[in-house]
This record gives structure tokens, sequence and C-alpha cells, in this order.
């Protein structure tokens, strides 16, 4: 049977893409709907970029709001069946299912986000975020008059500790005594409770709102309490003008562009790509100059340079972990294996992280 | 603690809690009719959607609200026609509402995502809510029709012998719960979050489902009910921000099981229940029985 | 009242010729109302219906996968006709069908490197054990304290479903995934074996298929399915027959419970491997509508979960090959269910022109 199925599957390789005048065939699935002005629409943002990169040489579909479990593989296969030739599973829950999918279909390209498993014909990539985390930190260092930070949290995965780390310290360097206010809400998706969370932390003294949920509800919040935010994945400006400093944007475009491009060549190979800023994966929006002193906009930028050039790290020693040990040496940065499976905050901030 | 973050504390509290209250409320009158609708989730999104909608065309908050509730009006009518004249099952026409109200509120809204709008004051409503609990309360148990509609969800054979029209009673119940639904929808969209997002109240419809149940089909105690479950909600949250320490899904978990542990203390006195609960709900009524 | 429009008369036995025409008449109105939705929406109504109801399943893959869809759907379903043949109304099927694969998968994580021949029936017992316990909860709750199940199942979904993310957060991560939130993956020996080589469905349709034939034999040829409908038909007959309630509520909760407990081990053990957050796209609540629609019949679950399963390939299929968003599958889902629900008038009632 899965010999059959190989051959199936040559066999639409062969009718819909082996011809060099016949346009690759790209496919996404996505967990949310691509108007979600957060995960899901950075990546159709994305997709779109490619499209327009790319022109005629390929066309792209999507698949969207495909639920983490087992329907995920049908939705996969779905997309391997009809003939595409690079396919993007764009949540980290996809690991399993991307794998028993390409398994099947040695032909075509499977690229999985945010994933740490590769074989012959799956890569993996995600993107640095957490060193726009620091840029976010040291403005609130500098903008923060209670000393208060009020952190939304989704679940207690790396990605979020690390962007929470990154954070603290960054702030830590410009006011030591910056407290961190950290709310757990268990879900990347829920206005109300993200709003109900912004204000608690609101009201709890804090004057800085940082998200690590999907919708702009923080953000909203801030902006009516007449406090700072940092908005996620997308621009959120517009959402709240007055209270918005600057977001972390997330660009897969080039990306997309790059690796559909390679599958056009010929030339795709699989790997692990976590990029940063300094390939444009990670970007700051425009920084408020309404709220923000014109020198820290500066310094700001300078950071960003920093990072680019590598002469600047989020995670550069002496770090101690909550217990006073000393996890990165002075001088040292953390290594990649480090943060991939960072699970603790970093000394200085109050509680734990939930297990 | 100074009084200040307890004031303000509370505020988040009856912010949080208001759709709740809202969606229990019409939940309850419908129930009380003998008759469960499901669909609470389904008309509550496109009560919210079709709120956010018109506020972006027409600028109108008048304009959203009314046609917001003239939502709900059509989605529970459309349950109502089925459950009442083609007497299908309840439990299932329910479930298949909010199925349907699930889809037709991403497809109204797919254009409008995203689009900045201006929120409402919430506190309107948040003394709203109040006075409806209040104003059903009077209705039940000090005029003819609140009489007349309880004995129809008691026993809508009586109730039909004595000459009321079961349908009617039950017909008008269910639009009222759907209207209230969609204002619980509304004001989300408009006061509380005001954004549009596919699935935007996250289960709420859900939880005002158990209010009803928790409040034994009492209309003050919905109220009570809603501000436990919004309090311990939101107190957890404080906690959380004061850097207490504790498993969080722990306290995610700590509302639904409030409410079993509060639902047994009520219901053991069994009396009480039965004098609350409508017999005849869930039950289909036709006339040639 | 007017004399010319139709009254509603209580048919004395449901009619045959009906209980086959109605799922016919529904399924014609949902083609007709779906080409006028789908005109109007800009799509070729014929291509858009073979889209939604043909192509899902015009492969072996797809035949597979409608019974992969299906399986746990109609498990749940015929484990809660024993609850709503007695009117108990047990909603919390998603919370026992969690804990089925929080017990089941438990055992499956703690031998990860076993591989022997009575992994997964311990793991498919250890599953029933725990859908059970968990159906049970609102059981003991509504003998003792007369609790409402309809809430106390629906606040125990919550609670199991904080409890799965505990666990895959915390104690049963695997400790080589980089703290992602989930288990380690199952052995071999614990995953419910397939029934042909490159398909997904597995021996979970035969556990179902098997247990389905159990139910039908319970519910038409045993003192038990007769104590069922008696007492679910009439509280007080059964009470003078000298029915136990007591007894047949737990009963019925506990059946239902192990079955969904099965059915959320066959997921985790079948197509899945592993633990994790997001198990189950709502199986739990999806079998309610599949028990009704099915009238709590064995053959007519069968059926109605096949339905609703296509309902849910149809709207993939319609993503990719049409572009049509994923909201317009659901609202075509919900109209499939108003008519079918509201078609079964014919069935119990007839419509009669007789004056009154």
């Amino acid at each position: 049977m899965i010999k059959f199925i190989t051959i199936i599957s040559t066999f639409l390789v062969f009718a819909f893409g082996s011809a060099n005048a016949d346009p690759k065939k790209v496919g996404f699935i996505y967990i949310g709907p691509p108007g979600d002005h957060g995960w899901t629409y950075m990546h159709d943002v994305g997709r779109q970029y490619m499209e327009s990169q790319l022109g005629d040489s390929i066309t792209s579909t999507y698949i969207e709001n495909v639920p983490e479990n087992a329907d995920a593989v049908r939705a996969i296969r779905k997309l391997a069946d009809s003939g595409h030739d690079l396919i993007f599973t764009t949540s980290f829950n996809y690991m399993d299912q991307t794998h028993e999918v390409a398994k099947d279909f040695p032909d075509i390209k499977f690229e999985h986000a945010t994933g740490y498993i590769q074989a012959d014909n799956v890569a993996t990539y995600s993107a640095r975020f957490y060193e726009g985390r620091m840029i976010e930190g040291h403005i609130a260092g500098h903008m923060s008059k209670t000393g208060t930070i009020g952190y939304i949290a989704s679940f207690p995965i790396p990605e979020v500790v690390r962007g929470i780390n990154a954070f603290y310290l960054a702030a830590a360097k410009i006011n030591p005594d910056i407290k961190m206010k950290i709310i757990w809400v268990f879900t990347w998706y829920d206005p109300g409770k993200e709003a109900d969370a912004a204000n608690t932390l609101i009201n709890q003294g804090a004057d800085i709102i940082v998200q690590h949920t999907d919708t702009y509800a923080p953000c909203q919040a801030a902006q009516k309490a007449g406090v700072y935010a940092f908005g996620q994945a997308s621009n959120q400006e517009a959402f709240c003008p007055d209270a918005h400093l600057t977001s972390i944007e997330d660009i897969w475009g080039p990306y997309y562009a790059e690796r559909a491009k390679a599958v056009v060549d010929g030339t795709w190979s699989s790997g692990d790509t976590w990029d940063g800023m300094d390939k444009g994966m990670v970007v700051m929006s425009p920084y408020n100059t309404k709220l923000m002193p014109t020198d820290l906009i500066q310094e700001a930028v300078n950071m960003e340079v920093g990072i680019k050039d590598g002469t600047l790290h989020p995670f550069t020693g002496p770090i101690y972990n909550q217990a006073g040990e000393l996890v990165v040496p002075e001088g040292e940065v953390a290594p990649d294996g480090m943060l991939l499976g960072m699970n603790f905050y970093v000394q200085g901030i109050d509680g734990e992280v939930p297990q | 603690m100074s009084v200040d973050l307890i004031l303000g504390i509370l505020q988040i509290v009856l912010i949080a809690t208001t759709p709740l209250v809202f969606a229990g409320i019409g939940e309850l009158v419908t129930e009380k009719s003998g008759v469960l609708n499901l669909g609470v989730e389904g008309m509550m999104l496109v009560g919210a959607v079709t709120a956010f909608v018109t506020l972006v065309i027409t600028g109108s908050y008048f304009f959203a609200f009314f046609i917001s509730l003239l939502s709900g009006v059509v989605m529970s009518g459309l349950f109502a026609f089925l459950v009442l004249f083609l007497m299908s099952n309840q439990i299932a026409t329910g479930l298949a509402l909010t199925i349907f109200g699930i889809g037709l509120s991403s497809m109204l809204g797919k254009e409008y995502i995203g689009t900045p709008i201006n929120g409402l004051s919430p506190w309107f409503f948040v003394i709203f809510s109040f006075v409806i609990v209040f104003l059903v309360s009077y209705f039940f148990y000090k005029t003819k029709m609140g009489l007349i509609l309880r004995a129809v969800g008691e026993s809508h054979n009586s109730a039909h012998a004595l000459g009321y029209s079961v349908i009617k009673i039950r017909f008008l119940s269910i639009l009222f719960g759907g209207s209230m639904c969609a204002l619980a929808g509304s004001y989300i969209s408009i006061c509380y979050a005001p954004m549009w997002q596919e699935g935007m109240t996250a289960g709420r419809g859900w939880i005002a489902l158990a209010l009803v149940v928790f409040a034994t089909w009492k209309p003050e105690r919905v109220l009570i009910g809603a501000y436990i479950f919004g309090g311990v909600t939101i107190l957890q949250m404080n906690l959380q921000a004061l850097g207490l320490r504790f498993p969080g899904q722990f306290f995610s978990m700590a509302p639904y099981l409030a409410t079993i542990v509060v639902l047994v203390l009520i219901s053991s006195n069994r009396l009480r229940i039965k004098l609350s609960a409508p017999a005849s709900l869930t039950l289909p009524f036709y006339k040639g029985r | 009242m007017s004399n010319f429009l139709p009254t509603i008369v209580s048919r004395s036995q449901s009619s045959n010729i009906m209980n086959f025409f109605v799922p016919i008449i529904a399924i014609v109105l949902t083609l007709i109302t779906g080409s006028i939705i789908f005109l109007l929406l800009g799509f070729d109504p014929l291509y858009a219906l073979y889209t939604f109801f043909i192509s899902p399943i015009s492969s072996s893959y797809g035949i597979s996968e409608l019974l992969v869809k299906a399986t746990p759907l109609a498990l749940i379903a015929i484990g809660l006709a024993f609850c709503f043949k007695n009117n108990i109304y047990n909603i919390g099927a998603e919370g026992q069908l969690t804990m089925g694969a929080i017990f089941g998968g438990g055992i499956g994580i703690l031998f990860h490197d076993t591989n022997t021949f009575w992994l997964l029936p311990l793991m498919i017992i250890a599953g029933a054990i725990g859908g059970a316990l968990w159906g049970l909860i609102p059981a003991l709750l509504k003998t003792k304290f007369n609790t409402n199940e309809i809430l106390t199942s629906l606040m125990l979904v919550y609670v199991a479903l904080f409890i799965l993310d505990f666990l895959v957060v915390g104690p049963w991560k695997d400790p080589h995934g980089f703290s992602f939130p989930k288990s380690r993956a199952f052995s071999d020996s614990g995953r419910m074996p397939l029934l042909f080589d490159g398909l997904r469905v597995h021996f979970g349709l035969i556990i179902t298929l098997f247990l389905i034939f159990i139910s039908w034999f319970v519910f038409s040829k045993t003192m038990l399915g007769f104590q069922l409908k008696v007492s679910g038909f009439s509280p007080k007959a059964a009470r003078y027959a000298g029915f136990n309630q007591t007894t047949l509520i737990f009963l019925a909760f506990g059946i239902c419970g192990a079955f969904a407990g099965i059915a959320g081990l066959s997921e985790v053990s079948g197509p899945i491997g592993l633990l994790y957050r997001d198990i189950s796209p709502n199986y739990g609540f999806t079998a309610i509508i599949v028990a009704f629609l099915g009238r709590l019949h064995p053959l007519g679950i069968i059926f109605a979960s096949l339905i609703i399963a296509l309902t849910y390939l149809g709207a993939e299929d319609a993503q990719l090959f049409l572009q049509i968003p994923s909201a317009v599958g659901f609202i075509f889902q919900g109209l499939v269910l108003f008519y079918l629900l509201g078609a079964e008038l014919l069935i119990n009632y007839k419509l009669s022109f007789k004056r009154t």
C-alpha cells in the first residue's frame, strides 16, 4: 500500500510539478484563520509576499483552522496528495503529523515551524523573537515610572519563558529594582481574558503591559487606562495609538520566498533555520515618536544594529537562575541548546514557571 | 491591600462578569418555560459579529445593538421553529445551532477582523444587567404572565388545559433568551474587548448554561453564580500577579470545581431543587397527546 | 384558529416508511439549500456539492479517513445512548474521553520502552477505567446529593482538560522534548494495530463495532435494556416495577464513561501515538448530536456518525479545492443537522388536515 501511495505521489509530482514550465504548488497549514491579526495572519502575509516575489513560478493554497490533533495528518496529506511540492506547517504541535506524512512522500518538501526534529525532506524554521524582547525590556526600563511591568503569558513553553527572561535581563540593566508581575492565562486567544489580565496588572501598579498572547485586547486595555504597551506578532499601533510603543513583528515572507525558490530551482535541502533580526525575520514596528524620547528611540535602533552584527546578545553572562547558580558565565552567551529548552526564570523574577 | 486596589479589582470583576449575567438570565427564562437551548455560544457569537459589523458600517451604537438583538431573535427563532413546530430534539438542535452560529459569525465577520473601532463604556450595561435580573425576578414572581410562564415550564399539559398557549409562550421565551445572548455577545465585541475575532466569546456561552443550573433556575442566583465565577477567575489572576507560587492549571480549574462544590451544597436539599426546576424541561409539547 | 392549517398528530407507532425516507428528504433539502448558498457565494453548485460529499470518500484513503473520524463519534454516541435512553443528560463525554486518554496514555508512557503483547490491552482497560471513574463522579453526585448531572458532567470536562494540560506541561513532559508540552511517544506495542497497510483506520474500529453490537444486544434482548427504556419513559412506572433508579444511573454513567474512555484511548494510541494538550476535536460534544441524530439506535448511530464525519471531511476538501472558507463548512454542517432533526417530525408525527 505504501508503495502504491508512493507511485501515486510520484505520478502526481510528475503530472503537476516536473515540467519546468508548470508552476510549483506551495501549501500552508494554518492553526487559526488568516485574519486573526496575530500568528496566522503573519504567516499569510508571508505567503502573499512569497507569491508576489516568485510570480508565475509558483501557486499557493492554504487550509485554515486545522486543529493540532489527528485531523492535521489528513489536512497535510491532502496537500501532499493534491500535487503540492512544498508544504509549510505553521504550528509547533503539527510536528509528529508533519513527519508522519513526510515519511510517505519522500519527493515532497516539508517545512515545520518552531519544531526541532528534521528529516531528509522535513526542514524546521523559527524566529528569534527574544531578540525583540530584549529591546522591549530596554525601552520598558526607561519608560516605566512605577518600576512595575505587567506581563501576560500564554503557556509555560520555552518560547514564552525565553521572552520573559530576555525582557527582564534588559530591563533590569536599566533599572535594577524593576519588578515583573506575570499572569499566565493558559490560552493564546481569549480577548476578554487577555483584557482582564491587562486590567488586573494595571490595577496592581504596572504601567507597561507586555503580552505573549494573540489578540490586541491587552494593548487596547492599556490605551484605555493610559499606560504603555508592547504589541505582539504584527504592528498593533492602529488599535492603541496612545499606548503602543512598538511590536515584535514576525516576518516570514523572505524565508518563504527563499525556500519556494529553492524548490523551483531544485536546490532545496533540509535544515534547521533559527533566524533573527540579522535576516529580517524579527522586525520591530516603528517606535512611537509621540511617546518615546528621541534618544531612547536612537538607543533602540542602535541595539537593533548590535543584535544584527552579533555584538549584542540578549543572554550574555553572567546570568544566574533563581537559586543563585551561575548558568551563563561572564563573557559568554547562552548556547542555543539552553535557549531552546529554557524552563526557568532568571534571578530577580519572582514566582516560578508553572510546571 | 489598599482601598484603590480592591475597588479596581471590583471594577474588573463587574466588567468581566456582565456578559455571563446577560446570557445566563436569557437562558434562564428560556429554560423556565420548559425549553433547553444549548445554542447560547452560537447566538452570542452571531450577536457579537452583527453588532460589530453594524457599528463599522453605520457608526451608530444604537443600530449596532439593535441589529444585534435582532440577530438573536432570528437565531433563536430558527431554534424555536425547529423545536416547537417540528418538535426536534432540543439538545441536538441547540448544539447544531452553536455549530451554525460559529460558521455564520466567522463568515459575516471575515472582512471586518482587525477593523479598529471606538469601544463603548461598559458601565451602562453593567447596571442594566442588574436591572434586567431584577425585572425578570419581578416578572416571574409578581406578575400573572410570569406565573403562566412558570406553569408552562412546570406542566405544559395542565397549562394547555387551562387555556394558555404553550407554544406561543415558549416561542416568546426562546426569543427573549436569544436576544439576551446576542446582547451578551455585542457587549463583548463593543465594550468588553472592542474588536471582532472569530470565536471571541471563548466558551462563555457554556459557562452561562452552567450558571442557570447552578442558580437552580432562580434569577437572583444567576447573578450570584456569575459573580462567584467571575470573581474566582479575576482573583486567581490577582494572586498570580502578586507572585504567589502555585500550579496555574489548578487555579484555572478552580472556578469549575467551585461551581460543582457549591452546586452540591445547594442541591442536597431535594425539596428546594424540586420547587424551582421546570419539570417539563426538554420535553416536547404537542396538542394531540 | 384556522381550520385549514394542518395539525400534528402523534403516530401510534413510528412510521417505518418514514424512517427510511426522512434521511433522504433531509439530504435532498440540504442539497437544494447548499446549491443556493454556493450559487450566492459564486461557486458552481454541482462541483461544490461533489467536493463536499463525494470527493472526500472517492479513494480508499478517503474511506479510511471517514472511518477514523467516525469511530470515536460512534463509540461515544452509543455510550451516550445508555444515558439518554434513561433521560440522564450526560454532556460531559469529552471529559470522560480525556480521562480515558490520561489513564490509558499514562500506562503507555510508563511502559514507553516495553514491547509486549499485553501493553495495548492494559492501556485499553486503563482507558475504560479512567473514563468510567470520571463518569461515575456525576452519577455519585446525582444519586447522593441530587446534583444536576448536566452541569457537573460539563464542568468536569474543563477539569479533565486542565489535568491533561498539567500532566503534559509538567510531570509527563517528554524529557527529550525541549520542554514542549507533549509526552514521550508510546512504544509500538502500545499503538492500535492498523487494519490495512498505509491507511490510518485502526483496531479501534473493530472494538467500536463490537461494543455497538453488545449495546444492541443489551438494548433489545436484556432486562437492563428494558429497564433503561421503561425508566426513561416513565420513572414512576419503573419504581412500581421495582427497578432501582440509583443502580441504573451508576450503570449508565459507568458504561458511557468507559466507552468514551476507550474512544479517547484509541485516539491517542491510534492516530496520535502520544499525549498532548489538544487530543480531541470535540468528539465528546459532537457525539451528542450523533446520538440523537441516530435516535439512540445502534444502526442509526452508525449512519449518523458517518454523515457527521463526512461533513467534516467535506469542509476540508472544499477549503482545499474551492477555497471555500472553513466557516462555510460549519454553516453547511449546521444546515444538514437542522434538516435531519427537523425532518424527524415526519417519523413520529403525521400531519392531519381534518377539521378539529
